[in-house]
């Protein structure tokens, strides 16, 4: 037994597992601030008076939202970068880190946008009737009166967005990003196959230890934010 | 303000003698044409909603729309700041026809003052926001000038106590009467009201029609749907009575009360005023 906890804790030593850990939650911030600005402007033009901007935003929700994410990380590395080389960094890993992050951003933005749109919803249409009222322009109504009270009533499925792109994140290992944790599992098993079992349980409880406060805090703001009526 | 006078005046003699149409302009001096809708149709899907409607409303008149559930008064009030479209037709704004989309619809919304069944107040924001959004974003005031207004306003109105709260801690009646003030702070050269009273508890609808009684003797060009006759009696110039989407009648207040002329306005006066 002591032998085997040896072992165990030697995992972390001979490894960098939070260092791994630190880069999931590298691609998870920039993706998500990204798709959250592509989401919103998606979100946007899905509820815009114009017909063309619509079809543009539905499209793409269309596209992305249903395309396997695996698909869009090895896109990014086998035909934007080799194929049409664009480059996002001077740095060789540097690179294929952006190349996830944009790519994880392309993806989740789909999803921020139906959740964005779930919270438009939850404004009654009279707020949008009021605002056009008083003159205010399509974008003004926007910025001053629907997505304030959007964004409070979408901050539950913003969350579940978050959590999904949090543990989405392991797929950059598809997209050669080598020091995050699916990569760092799989090195982990080559190398120390006889701590098959503690190695899954570390990245298993890992993700659970991030994701759970992420949970709690959503529905926290959620009710906080709840506008009142 | 320079109607004051002549509201108060019964010329009972001079209106029934007269036809329908001159009645209204006998109670006071009214202005130029401000509202006007010439040949107005508006469908929604089968139903015919709004059938050749003409209509003429005066600067400084109060026309007062009534009608049974379903005649296309509610929509004839919303089309006039174009919040329903129409199928064919005009609507101007005091000479502008009123545009389709874009800024030039945003400006002239901006003038016709709008009063919701539903209040509408924007719920993330205080009252005192709610009525300052407006000129700040559209009339470009400064934020003390805005305010400035506002706090007249609410005062004018009987809230100013509440600047601060947001619209769900009001009651009601305060939340309507917040909603004329958004409404008055851009300036508007008319006012629409969408059955302003109808969402309200009984004891909360005189503390508003009072507002809008006042406003009226102000000078205020106003269309009203309602179904206040006490307010119709008390301050509209002019009822027009719709039935099927068809403007049936229309008549100063007292006579169409006391004399209408159409079998439907009878009907309907019958099933409202007999309890």
């Amino acid at each position: 037994m002591d032998d085997y906890l040896a072992g165990f804790t030697e995992l972390f030593s001979r490894y960098d597992v939070v260092g791994a850990f630190w880069v999931n939650i590298q691609l998870t911030f920039w993706a998500g601030l990204i798709a959250l600005a592509v989401g919103t402007l998606l979100a946007l033009m899905r509820i815009s008076p114009v017909a063309s901007l619509r079809l543009t935003g539905t499209s793409y929700v269309t596209i992305f939202r249903n395309t396997p994410l695996t698909i869009i990380i090895t896109f990014m590395v086998l035909v934007v970068w080799t194929q049409l080389t664009v480059t996002l960094a001077p740095d060789f890993n540097a690179n294929f880190f952006w190349l996830a992050v944009v790519g994880l951003a392309v993806y989740h933005a789909a999803f921020v946008c139906e959740a964005i749109r779930s919270g438009v919803n939850t404004v009654p249409v009279g707020q949008a009737e009021a605002a056009r009222a008083i003159g205010l322009p399509f974008l003004a109504a926007a910025r001053l009166v629907i997505l304030p009270q959007a964004f409070r009533g979408s901050v539950a499925p913003l969350g579940n967005t978050l959590i999904a792109l949090l543990k989405n994140s392991t797929v950059a290992a598809a997209g050669s990003v080598a020091t995050e944790t699916a990569s760092t599992m799989k090195v982990m098993i080559e190398f120390s196959p006889n701590h098959l079992y503690a190695i899954f349980f570390i990245f298993a409880m890992g993700y659970v230890i991030l994701v759970i406060p992420i949970g709690l805090a959503t529905t926290w703001l959620s009710d906080r934010l709840a506008v009142k009526r | 303000m320079d109607h004051e006078a002549t509201t108060d005046e019964p010329q009972p003699d001079s209106v029934t003698d007269a036809p329908a149409s001159a009645t209204a302009t006998a109670t006071r001096e009214l202005g130029e044409p401000l509202v006007e809708l010439s040949g107005v149709n508006k469908h929604f899907g089968a139903l015919h909603v709004l059938r050749d409607i003409d209509l003429t409303v005066r600067k400084g008149e109060v026309l007062v729309v009534i009608g049974p559930s379903g005649s296309g008064k509610s929509t004839l009030c919303r089309a006039i700041n174009r919040l329903e479209t129409i199928d064919d037709g005009t609507i101007t704004i005091d000479g502008q026809p009123m545009p389709a989309e874009g800024k030039g619809l945003a400006r002239l919304r901006a003038d016709v003052g709008m009063v919701f069944q539903s209040f509408n107040l924007f719920a993330h924001k205080t009252v005192l926001d709610n009525v300052t959004l407006g000129p700040r974003k559209v009339r470009g005031l400064s934020k003390k000038a805005a305010e400035d207004q506002a706090r007249t306003l609410l005062d004018r109105v009987g809230v100013g106590n509440q600047a601060h709260k947001m619209p769900a801690q009001l009651s009601g009646g305060q939340q309507q009467r917040v909603a004329i003030a958004r409404a008055l702070a851009m300036n508007p050269k008319v006012m629409l009201f969408d059955e302003p009273t109808s969402a309200l508890d009984p004891e909360m609808v005189n503390e508003v029609l009072d507002v809008m009684v006042a406003l009226a003797r102000e000078g205020m060009t106003m269309i009203v749907v309602t179904h206040e006759m006490g307010f119709a009696r008390k301050a509209a110039d002019r009822v027009v009575f719709m039935a099927d989407g068809l403007l049936v009648e229309q008549a100063h207040p007292e006579e169409f009360f006391t004399a209408p002329k159409s079998d439907r306005a009878r009907d309907f006066l019958s099933k409202i005023l007999t309890h």
